[in-house]
């Protein structure tokens, strides 16, 4: 009886460690200190200096009807040739560029384009970047709020 | 008095270069709304054919803006493919928009996804002129009557759509 304890409290044990090993935490879960929301990010954009680079990591065809102003485009870095975008983007940039990433093709737990984009700057050494927290698309919950956008590639 | 018509002229005046203004900023227009006609287009189907809204004049079309990369885009289809197949007699026609940036992966989805109406890939002007599409998935009803019944943002209550699409069938 006693051994079937041992062998019941092994495997339990043993399961709890091969459940934490494979649980990989959301580094991007709401409320991350790597996400800046809406109201934050209207307020870099108006500052005279210091202002971020600002990274669309989506499709092309939401950015070209709006974008935040000063955005850049790289493409969507779920797909191969985006991601390739994004490394030549920031190939010579001092790692402590202040970059924000965004993304607001779909609701943030599918969005399928901000986190290989975050792993990647975070695996190439860059220590200061920030995604921007769309909870819904960057329809709802920019353009709709009246935050500024400008349209165009 | 002529100094009031001046002022009231110059108070025009300014209202029309604001809105002229505002027109000319970044957004979008206002989005598509309910009981407008369906604004037309024509695109370059995957088969190469052109893709008109104007083809399906008479028939109930739930229009599907999406994309092979949106998560609740990918589950809406396999509801549109059995939608197409149950109401197809009746008048329905699904057409689908897709919003990515290249062929391939469209193509390669038509087949695994077995979609048996026709699509096409979206352009920047095509999305504004049914108010923006700035996130997926987003889906139109359109009428017999070419006119907008519904309009749903983001993943649809697939029972609520079927509802509407059987009231709009119905309807002469």
């Amino acid at each position: 009886m006693t051994d079937l304890f041992k062998h019941l409290a092994l495997i339990l044990v043993l399961g709890l460690i091969a459940a934490t090993a494979v649980a990989q935490p959301d580094e991007l879960a709401p409320g991350s200190a790597q996400l800046i929301n809406p109201e934050q990010m209207v307020n870099l954009l108006q500052l005279s200096s210091g202002k971020p680079l600002v990274l669309n990591i989506g499709p092309s065809l939401i950015f070209m009807q709006a974008h935040i102003p000063g955005a850049e485009f790289i493409g969507p870095t779920s797909d191969p040739q985006g991601m390739e975008s994004l490394r030549r983007r920031v190939k010579n940039l001092p790692h402590n560029t202040f970059i924000v990433l965004y993304c607001g093709c779909c609701p943030w737990a599918h969005c399928p384009n901000v986190r290989p984009a975050y792993k990647e700057l975070h695996k190439a050494g860059f220590s200061n970047v920030k995604v921007l927290y769309i909870v819904d698309n960057f329809g709802t919950d920019w353009v709709n709020k009246g935050y500024p956008t400008v349209r165009g590639q | 008095m002529r100094k009031v018509i001046v002022l009231i002229l110059a108070v025009v005046l300014v209202a029309a270069f604001y809105e002229l203004g505002h027109r000319r900023s970044g957004s979008p227009k206002p989005a598509s709304s309910q009981g407008n006609p369906a604004p037309e287009f024509s695109l370059a189907g995957l088969d190469g054919r052109p893709l008109s809204l104007a083809d399906y004049r008479g028939k109930v079309v739930l229009l599907d803006f999406w994309a092979t990369w949106c998560v609740p885009c990918r589950a809406e289809i396999p509801h549109f493919v059995e939608f197409q197949n149950k109401y197809r007699e009746q008048g329905l026609q699904v057409v689908g928009i897709s919003m990515d940036d290249g062929l391939k992966p469209v193509q390669e989805f038509y087949q695994q996804y077995k979609m048996n109406y026709p699509v096409a890939l979206g352009t920047d002007k095509v999305a504004e002129s049914y108010g923006g599409v700035l996130g997926l998935p987003v889906t139109f009803l359109i009428g017999r009557d070419g006119r907008i019944a519904a309009k749903y943002i983001g993943a649809a209550h697939m029972p609520v759509i079927e509802q509407k699409i059987q009231t709009l069938l119905q309807a002469n």
